[in-house]
């Protein structure tokens, strides 16, 4: 009876797939743009990081920090406890430095970025009515019809191509810049700061990017400042058998507010590709984070060959009294995940808060959630987990709360909520509470269920199609976490839950 | 290298019985597999938050306060009663044991015999247990225990059994095993009760058959100092049922370890426990149910409560596994902190491979709640018996899971008058 059942299921699932497949929509980020690319030989070892350190005219600092990093990298062991399967990675045979060969001399003005990149971007069809101003047209289209200003670095496997609105966030004091560009241009602040919420030798892949990183973004709000447009990043892996090592540095000062969007595509691939990115925020007294990201890495094909392997480390760090952070997410790519947006709740009040819908279909494997280390008094986290996983794929939450015993008087709710659709797929919970003082509040709450059949039933009555039917139900599911997102991620989020359900139903 | 050396030495504190040929291949094939998998240690997964130490150390933990004669807990029951005076089988002190529909023999005696019903089942859910995790302490009983009774039950029995442990020499270092069948439409009442010992490893191996049910209740000792690690190992077939509830209170090291296999449809089982403690308390439960079938229902029903500096583990895992459609799955784990110095770390895990289940989770931990506390005192009643109160109900989800009346109320009234004599002191 379940077989048939199955069998039939599957049957519907191939015809959906062949028939999203001609309409070319499955997914639609993934071409590849012919550029003439430059690459560093393959596998990294001191003179590959002192080849990208070079490319990046790095000081000489840098250039020792990142060996140390790649010191500590070699001793190290690449983790394996999460609920991932992937085949061993031979990290000596990916190409660690590539960049487009029209950037070999950085252009003066946005005029002289090779048009075919540009070609990249509007192929994307990101949130970006940017398009023009990455291409140097700055006046005229800034005030767009709507209003609404997003700032936008673009990252094209190593290297950032553009960065628009300079000159408005100049005025506001806010530094929005290519990371290698920082480097060069505030060196103090580098130095401050980066490493200094992840270190070199967090863990094995963080470590690596510390010694490899290419490129990745900056930002700088100076105290009191309310960065006055949402900053956004744009990553991009193009060139194959290429890893793409961003690193993004966000620093909030005293009192001061950013909103920032990520988002990410790769071409369609039959090689899985590495992604390890690493993100630090650092949050002083009073200041607020807003990290969003929309991740649509390439999820591998229906068989579960190529895609992406996104192995990223992300951690915000409140270090001052009421400082606060929000991590969102909707990550519906990758071949495989494994990430955990953390939050160190050092200042007292401080607050953290995590929003994710983690989609997996057809073989791909997640395994993400999220660490809220609560050290200040009163501080308080947040987090709500949506993992919806069809087909054959594995979706994992595995997070950490822990109050430490200086900790008094915090506070902290969990929700982790599972859907499955289907019945070769897998849903798990893994959370870790450590309470260690009597004044916090810990509580955690998990379901696994299914989409529910009367609401299948109620949306069939009214004329809706299965796979629509579905889509809405599970964006029903998701609504906690949608409604945490900033407007335009939200529309696009939506439809790409629908998008990456496709075939998961019949 | 050195964890090796240790394991090593660890087993060549121990010998082997010369005993029937079955029984010395099940010991040697636990022994090889502790020698291929070492001891735990503090770096395992499996023992994040609790020090296995204590539980692996060739040296025996000195200890000066024994648990005395507080096991007659059950006294006031009709029951057949076994009696264990430090990890020995006390044949004077314990109730006849010919009984029709049982069947019960000392472990010594059975695993000498050639030919015995218990030769398909000592060590086999040990051994089913080592998956997906290793947990040698049990198989260092398999290769070494020999004291324990073998009990099958062939009818439903009225009359609980139960084993008495008493517990008299400070260095007393135990290995206990049971082995017991509960045969098809058959039924009965396990009731433990006292320390084993200063130190004791012991293992319960449960087959439950068609239509059976086990029922299972244990109040582990009240020594301070006291060093425990304790494995249920369960199968349950079509049909049946079981119940498992565990009282602890005090102890250095204790760890319960629960593996229920779920082997059949229309399976209920409940795994219940109440930890009370304090000073330099570390109670750990780590419970893992198994789901291979489809319409089963369990439970996992854990509270703690802690003060002076007590610690409070749980560590839980429903596994469905694919094709265990129309499972319903629930865990509670709950810490209740009396003061600032306790720590409660959970760690409650979902494993699930099918879609059409119910399965939830749910952990909290605090201090009492204000407001009641407030709504009691403003009653009148003094706030030392105000707290007790709102702790008793604290741990009155997990007592609800035995089945029996009596026995809830034996144990309700225990709790009490711990609680009373505690203000006294």
């Amino acid at each position: 009876m379940q077989n048939t059942k199955t069998y039939e299921r599957e049957g519907v699932d191939q015809d959906t797939v062949n028939a999203v497949r001609t309409v070319g929509e499955r997914y639609k980020y993934g071409f590849e743009t012919e550029i003439e690319m430059e690459y560093a030989p393959k596998g990294v070892n001191a003179d590959i990081v002192r080849l990208i350190s070079k490319k990046n005219d790095e000081p000489k600092w840098m250039t020792d920090w990142r060996l140390t990093a790649l010191k500590r990298w070699e001793k190290l062991a690449e983790p394996n406890w999460a609920m991932v399967n992937y085949p061993e990675i031979d990290f000596q045979d990916i190409y660690y430095y590539a960049k487009p060969k029209s950037m070999e001399k950085k252009p003066k003005s946005l005029d002289e970025v090779d048009p075919k990149l540009l070609e990249t971007y509007e192929k994307l069809g990101i949130p970006l009515k940017e398009q023009l101003l990455l291409a140097g047209v700055e006046s005229g289209t800034e005030n767009g019809e709507n209003g609404r200003k997003v700032a936008v670095d673009a990252v094209f496997d190593s290297v950032s191509v553009g960065t628009t609105f300079q000159k408005e966030l100049k005025a506001a004091g806010v530094i929005f810049c290519p990371i290698s560009e920082a480097i060069r241009e505030y060196p103090e602040l580098i130095k401050k700061y980066l490493g200094t919420v992840v270190p070199q030798s967090d863990n094995y892949y963080a470590t690596l990017n510390a010694a490899v990183f290419t490129d990745g973004s900056f930002v700088y709000v100076p105290p009191g400042v309310r960065c006055p447009m949402e900053l956004s990043t744009y990553f991009r892996i193009n060139a194959e058998n290429t890893g793409q090592f961003e690193r993004t540095l966000i620093i909030a000062d005293k009192g001061s507010y950013v909103s920032y969007l990520e988002g990410c595509t790769a071409p369609q691939r039959d090689t899985n590709q590495l992604h390890a990115a690493v993100v630090e925020l650092v949050i002083e007294e009073d200041a607020e984070i807003k990290y969003s990201t929309v991740q649509n890495w390439y999820p591998g094909d229906e068989n579960g060959n190529g895609g992406i392997y996104n192995f990223v480390t992300k951690r915000a760090d409140c270090r001052g009294d009421r400082s606060k952070v929000m991590w969102t997410q909707v990550e519906t790519g990758s071949a495989v995940t494994w990430k955990y947006p953390s939050c160190i709740l050092r200042g007292n009040e401080s607050q953290g808060e995590f929003y994710s819908i983690a989609i997996t279909n057809n073989y791909q494997q997640a395994d993400t959630g999220t660490k809220m280390v609560h050290l200040g008094q009163n501080t308080k986290s947040r987090i709500v987990s949506k993992g919806i996983s069809a087909g054959f794929a594995q979706n994992t939450y595995r997070g950490l709360v822990s109050m430490h015993p200086k900790a008094k008087k915090s506070r902290n709710f969990t929700q982790c909520d599972s859907l499955l659709i289907g019945d070769k797929c897998g849903a798990h919970t893994v959370p870790y509470i450590e309470c260690k003082n009597n004044s916090s509040r810990v509580e955690h709450e998990a379901t696994t269920s299914k989409v529910d059949d009367e609401q299948l039933f109620y949306c069939h009555q009214r004329g809706i199609g299965e796979e629509e039917a579905v889509a809405l139900i599970v964006n029903g599911f998701c609504k906690d976490v949608m409604q945490a997102l900033p407007m335009e991620f939200a529309m696009e989020a939506q439809a790409l839950v629908a998008i990456s359900l496709e075939g998961s139903v019949g | 290298m050195s964890e090796i050396n240790h394991t090593q030495q660890k087993i060549d504190t121990y010998v082997m019985p010369v005993e029937a040929n079955w029984a010395v291949s099940v010991r040697e094939r636990a022994l090889n597999w502790i020698v291929e998998h070492g001891l735990p240690n503090r770096k395992d997964e499996y023992w994040k938050y609790t020090d296995p130490k204590l539980l692996n150390s060739t040296k025996i933990p000195e200890i000066n306060e024994i648990d005395s004669i507080e096991n007659s807990i059950f006294d006031k029951l009709s029951r057949i009663n076994l009696v264990f005076n430090d990890g020995l089988f006390d044949a004077s002190k314990s109730d006849d044991i010919k009984i029709a529909g049982i069947e019960i023999e000392p472990l010594v005696d059975a695993n000498q015999k050639t030919k015995h019903w218990s030769k398909d089942y000592y060590g086999a859910l040990e051994k089913t247990s080592q998956d997906p995790v290793v947990r040698t302490l049990a198989s260092l009983n398999t290769a070494f225990a020999t004291q324990g009774v073998t009990i099958k039950v062939t009818k439903k029995i009225s009359l609980p059994i139960s084993i008495t442990y008493l517990h008299s020499r400070e260095t007393s270092d135990i290995l206990i095993h049971h082995v017991v069948k509960v045969e098809k439409n058959a039924g009965i009442t396990l009731l433990e009760s006292g320390g084993v010992g200063s130190r004791s490893n012991s293992v319960i191996e449960v087959s439950v058959c068609e239509n059976a049910t086990f029922d299972h209740v244990r109040i582990q000792g009240r020594s301070h100092e006291k060093v425990a690690v304790t494995h249920l190992f369960a199968n349950l077939l079509e049909n049946s049922s079981m119940k498992s509830f565990t009282l602890t209170v005090n102890g250095k090291c204790i760890r319960n370890e629960y593996f229920i296999d779920i082997n059949g449809e229309n399976i209920k089982a409940h795994i219940g426990g109440a930890a009370v403690g304090d000073r330099g308390f570390s109670q750990d439960d780590t419970v893992f149910v198994s789901h291979n079938s489809p319409n089963c229902e369990s439970r996992q029903v854990f509270k703690k409560v802690l003060r002076n500096g007590a610690k409070g583990v749980f560590q839980g895992k429903i596994l469905v596994k694919e094709g265990a459609q129309k499972t319903d799955g629930y865990q509670i784990s709950q810490g209740l902190m009396l003061d600032d110095d306790s720590n409660f770390l959970a760690k409650p895990e979902l494993e699930i491979y099918a879609d059409d289940v119910v399965c939830s989770h749910g952990s909290t931990c605090g201090e009492i709640d204000d407001n009641a506390l407030f709504y009691l005192t403003s009653r009148g009643i003094p706030i030392a018996e105000a707290q007790d109160m709102l702790v008793l109900a604290f741990l009155n989800e997990a007592i609800d899971e035995i089945t029996s009346d009596d026995i809830k109320e034996i144990i309700a009234n225990r709790l009490k008058d711990w609680m009373v004599k505690r203000h006294k002191l």
